[in-house]
């Protein structure tokens, strides 16, 4: 039977990891003025920074509280799973020992996967993705699958994130402000459509997100290793429908995790004005209150 | 666990940055102070040479000279300023002073007489000077801008994913065709004649990007691909470029008449040191006289008639022409190939063009046998010989040693060529430690 949901969506206190407050620092908020500014600047700033995290907490806290906020659920079924072919996994000689548990038999000596499982951990990674993308996260779909690697680099382009489906060099990740430029950014969340390289080895970016820290999807076939994934998503990867799927479902998540943010900032802006303007004739007082929630971080 | 945030912003890089690399910077020269003497009259002053570690600061500047947009648009302000100024100062108009004249203009006022072109005072445009390079790659909130830029090489992938894109087009035009019944195997335009790839320099130029010798294979592989799905289209012809011409039309002589009113046609020929000058007869008996002598007794070598032979032979025309010449300088054998390069080029007067193409295929026009007498490595050709090298950089050093020459601005200039190096070659490593005098 599918095994209860983990703590971490049926609560809705999501225990603050520190990423999110490395995301903070990260995206610029509106120009606060830096600490060194004296004088009448001041008085002003004060009032400035608080209102704009106000907001910027409220926005980024908002998903946090409903245990599915962008509603993944309803984008597959097992039905449409299994009609994607993604129960399909190889020869039982090809089986790899730490999928057994994904597995849920073996039809003539080839594998096949549990479509429950695969449903459960799916919905998580979505559902993880959607979070990640909401807060302006850089989304990296990696493969080394060359049957599929114009089909994901197109997929990444659609969705306005990243893709690697060509040779990895090796300090890509771990030595990335040499081999990428000073100053560069990490991706926030590397999706694996493929686990394996070409000769049938983990990817070495399944290692090196480990490394840095980056949280991992990945979908992994009963010949690979979910060890140092995240969030692994038994299923099929070799199969056209399935890969099809699987890129479709990730962009409509994060497609719609952006929209959902354009949105929940935009509401709560005008909310702020309207609060702003119901108070202003009767609280003369604080100018800068209003300035600042106008100037609001439109980030 | 999630303590190193690398995600996070300039600190963290900076700490992963300024790890290790204390590497070897390029030592710089510094003029220490004078040690002024206490004693009075002329003082000495000594250059030594001093090895300064650069600080963490520098490397990061020196591992990758970055030139932001407003510096080459500042740059080009100044350069464009300084043109109108130097105009004036040659006394022309700065309206119409070109880069030929600034180029004479600074030959002019700053006379050099260093070997290196390349060392000498230039100016010109910015954008020759400074290397060509990609702007930052990212935004103000860190995120790239394309989306293949953590591959690394973001161009050059981009350009394969879109050639990989139109293949599939192509094929996907060609299956609905064909469903359709309407396809056709149209006849493939060949306007690829007389172009070629791009070379990888030329392609690395393109995609401001290194590229290794695999990924340009490939490249060129995937667009001959491209090429046999379909037409060649403008995307295609963007990476082709045009291939001059080899046949290099030789030059047919008119032909004359003399005054019994017989065709002929004169043309010269030279080989080694020796020059020749051939009258061609449309019509004779296959006889040949050089400078009044009759070839036999010329050429008593035989493999020098094989010589003369040959032009005629290729042609099939051996006994139907005849042939007056005159030929000096050089030996035997060079003399015989003067001559002969001077009657095929006569022949071809009288020949149809497509003979006149064989000939030059088979090399009857070219000029390009190997010229023993020169040695191949012409750089050495003008130098003095290796034994006076090793004596000139003797004397040098041990001048040096002593004290008593005089410092040269300009260290090849006293001695020819590359015996700079070639004492620093031979002798190991050289340190020169060259005191100023200064009276």
């Amino acid at each position: 039977m599918a095994p209860a949901l983990p703590r971490l969506l049926s609560a809705g206190a999501w225990p603050r990891p520190l990423r999110l407050h490395v995301l903070q620092a990260a995206t610029p908020g509106p120009a606060r003025p830096s600490g060194r500014t004296l004088g009448s600047a001041a008085a002003a700033a004060v009032s400035d920074p608080q209102a704009g995290s106000d907001l910027q907490d409220r926005v980024l806290s908002e998903p946090l509280k409903h245990a599915d906020f962008f509603n993944v659920k309803e984008l597959f079924s097992v039905r449409s799973l299994f009609d994607a072919r993604v129960h399909l996994g190889h020869k039982a000689g090809c089986r790899h020992r730490f999928m057994e548990p994904y597995i849920f038999g073996s039809r003539l000596d080839q594998d096949i996967i549990d479509l429950e499982q695969t449903a459960v951990h799916l919905q998580l990674a979505l559902n993880f993705t959607a979070h990640v993308a909401y807060r302006k996260g850089i989304v990296l779909f990696v493969s080394r699958h060359r049957q599929f690697s114009h089909l994901i680099e197109n997929t990444a382009r659609d969705c306005g994130e990243y893709a690697h489906t060509r040779y990895f060099k090796g300090g890509l990740l771990t030595n990335a402000p040499l081999l990428l430029g000073p100053g560069v950014r990490l991706p926030d969340l590397v999706i694996f459509l493929h686990t394996l390289n070409n000769v049938f080895e983990p990817h070495v970016a399944v290692r090196d997100a480990a490394k840095m820290n980056i949280p991992t999807v990945g979908i992994v076939d009963t010949n690979c290793n979910p060890c140092l994934v995240t969030y692994p998503v038994p299923g099929n990867d070799d199969s056209p429908p399935a890969v099809q799927l699987f890129c479709r479902l990730f962009r409509t998540v994060i497609s719609r995790a952006k929209e959902k943010r354009r949105q929940v900032e935009a509401l709560y802006r005008l909310q702020g004005q309207e609060g702003a303007e119901g108070r202003g004739p009767a609280d003369p007082a604080l100018p800068g209150t209003q300035a600042s929630l106008d100037a609001g971080p439109s980030l | 666990m999630a303590a190193s945030c690398v995600s996070c912003g300039a600190v963290v890089s900076q700490r992963l940055l300024l790890r290790p690399r204390v590497s070897l910077a390029p030592r710089q020269v510094l003029w220490r102070a004078a040690e002024l003497q206490s004693v009075p009259g002329p003082q000495i002053l000594r250059l030594k040479h001093v090895t300064v570690v650069t600080t963490k600061k520098n490397v990061k500047a020196l591992r990758r000279e970055t030139y932001t947009v407003d510096f080459i648009k500042k740059q080009i302000e100044e350069f464009n300023i300084g043109k109108r100024h130097l105009a004036n100062m040659m006394g022309e108009d700065p309206e119409t002073f070109t880069q030929e004249d600034i180029d004479r203009a600074i030959a002019y006022l700053f006379p050099s007489g260093l070997f290196e072109k390349r060392a000498r005072p230039v100016m010109k445009h910015p954008e020759q000077i400074f290397p060509k390079q990609k702007a930052t790659q990212w935004g103000e909130d860190g995120r790239p801008f394309h989306y293949l830029f953590y591959t690394g090489k973001q161009s050059y992938y981009s350009l394969m994913h879109d050639t990989y894109g139109k293949i599939l087009d192509i094929e996907k035009h060609k299956n609905q065709l064909q469903a359709k019944g309407l396809f056709s195997e149209k006849d493939k335009t060949t306007d690829l004649i007389g172009s070629r790839w791009l070379i990888k320099e030329e392609l690395e130029e393109m995609l401001v990007e290194k590229l290794s010798d695999q990924d340009y294979a490939q490249f060129v592989r995937l667009m001959e691909r491209l090429l046999q799905g379909g037409a060649a289209g403008e995307f295609v012809q963007s990476f082709r470029r045009s291939v001059t011409v080899q046949s290099e039309k030789q030059p047919i002589e008119p032909v004359q008449h003399d005054a019994q009113g017989m065709a002929f046609s004169t043309s010269e020929g030279r080989r080694k040191s020796a020059k020749a000058e051939a009258v061609v007869y449309e019509h004779g008996n296959g006889r040949i006289k050089i400078n009044g002598i009759d070839y036999l007794l010329y050429f008593p070598v035989l493999q020098d008639r094989e010589q003369l032979m040959f032009p005629f032979h290729f042609l099939d025309r051996l006994g139907k022409h005849d042939v007056t010449c005159t030929v000096s300088g050089g030996g035997r054998s060079a003399q015989a190939g003067a001559i002969r390069l001077a009657m095929a080029r006569a022949l071809c007067s009288f020949v149809t063009e497509e003979e006149v193409e064989w000939m030059r295929q088979v090399n009857s026009f070219a000029h390009i046998w190997n010229d023993v007498s020169r040695s191949s490595t012409a750089m050495h050709s003008n130098l003095p010989h290796k034994s006076s090298f090793r004596l000139d950089c003797s004397r040098l050093i041990r001048a040096s040693a002593n004290g008593r020459s005089r410092a040269r601005r300009e260290p090849a200039g006293s001695l020819p060529g590359r015996s700079a190096e070639y004492c620093q070659e031979r002798r190991g490593r050289v340190h020169l430690r060259v005191a100023n005098t200064h009276q």
